[in-house]
């Protein structure tokens, strides 16, 4: 079977209870349940999660490279988005 | 162990060795796909199937090496005897065909296993109900994986459907002998022990007949049955398995790594 039929999925784990799912990678399949069963498969093999989500690459948006002056460098001379950019008022003391 | 438990200790040897010559032989043929699979995360899939078979294959047989004693192990058993000693029904003996043929042979022993694991677990034998507590969970993925193939490929394209519809006609045959027993395992099923397959063969039948319907594919009403796995008696391809599986030990006697 080549690969023609089938669609590319993002997988991501969530290894324990309380945390996020993070992205694991990707892999090919016939759909969303199919997907999930390879995922257990291929990514949790040796008990890495809890749960799986499976999402269709090509439903994914991403930022692209092109963008990234208008998207993040913006930021750059915005310190004062950052809380360490203002002086802690003497009374708080250390935090 | 009771005095009844005593005297059924032979046949208890036997069967554990039996269940593990199913299992192993199974996923020895599962773990021939290793490399050639489809694709690669149905590669890796059917190799982590091939393991769990090949695993509860471990279990079964360190069972029944401890119960034989004299320093006995798995080993003795998987790699040290021959064709007429092993005991497995001859279904899970033939080759593996095309990927249609694995899914269908897979889908009648899931289903099998899912109804013979669950009645083993309540075995009178702590052992063989531990393993297939064990075991039960992996069938039922086994299960959803084969269940979910013949579906999609029996409603598939043609060619696909076609494959599917041979494999299953192939197979059919072979079915009958795995809900059969012979004096050995009564004695065991009479002690609360084995398992009485006949018991859910009617359950088996409605349980693949829904699949296959679903899948667009015909059930068999051929009527061959061949049988003799649990006599010794196999197919000429069980030879050539075990001339594959166990070379390195009969070359290298007792080697480790």
């Amino acid at each position: 079977m080549s690969l023609e039929n089938l669609e590319l999925f993002e997988v991501f784990l969530r290894s324990a209870r309380g945390l996020d799912h993070k992205h694991v990678g990707s892999l090919h399949a016939v759909d969303h349940e199919h997907a999930l069963e390879y995922a257990r498969d291929v990514y949790t093999r040796r008990s890495e999660g809890v749960s799986i989500w499976v999402v269709k690459s090509r439903d994914i948006c991403s930022s692209q490279e092109d963008d990234s002056d208008s998207f993040f460098d913006p930021s750059d001379d915005k310190p004062y988005r950052h809380a360490t950019y203002f002086p802690l008022p003497k009374e708080v003391g250390n935090m | 162990m009771t005095t009844a438990t005593t005297e059924l200790k032979q046949d208890l040897i036997d069967y554990a060795a039996r269940l593990a010559d199913d299992t192993l032989v199974l996923g020895h043929r599962l773990s021939e796909w290793a490399s050639k699979g489809p694709f690669l995360e149905e590669d890796i899939a059917l190799s982590n199937v091939a393991l769990d078979y090949i695993g509860r294959a471990r279990m079964y047989y360190t069972y029944a090496a401890e119960l034989s004693g004299n320093g006995k192990t798995e080993d003795d058993f998987a790699y040290l005897r021959d064709e007429r000693q092993f005991q497995n029904h001859l279904i899970n003996e033939l080759p593996r065909g095309d990927f249609g043929y694995t899914i269908a042979r897979q889908l009648f022993l899931d289903v099998y296993h899912t109804h013979y694991l669950a009645a083993l677990k309540g075995s009178r034998d702590e052992t063989l109900a531990a393993i297939a507590a064990k075991g039960i969970k992996e069938t039922r993925y086994h299960l959803r994986r084969s269940t979910d193939w013949t579906l999609r490929l029996g409603d598939g394209t043609a060619e696909s459907h076609q494959r599917m519809q041979t494999a299953i006609d192939d197979l059919w045959g072979y079915t009958h002998e795995i809900f059969e027993h012979d004096e050995l395992e009564q004695r065991l099923i009479e002690a609360g022990i084995a398992v009485d397959a006949s018991s859910f063969k009617a359950q088996w039948l409605a349980d693949v007949k829904a699949v296959l319907e679903e899948a667009t594919l015909t059930v068999p009403d051929a009527e061959w049955a061949v049988r003799g796995g649990r006599e010794g008696y196999h197919t000429e391809n069980l030879g050539h398995l075990l001339t594959e599986m166990q070379f390195l030990h009969r070359a290298y006697p007792n080697s480790k790594w």
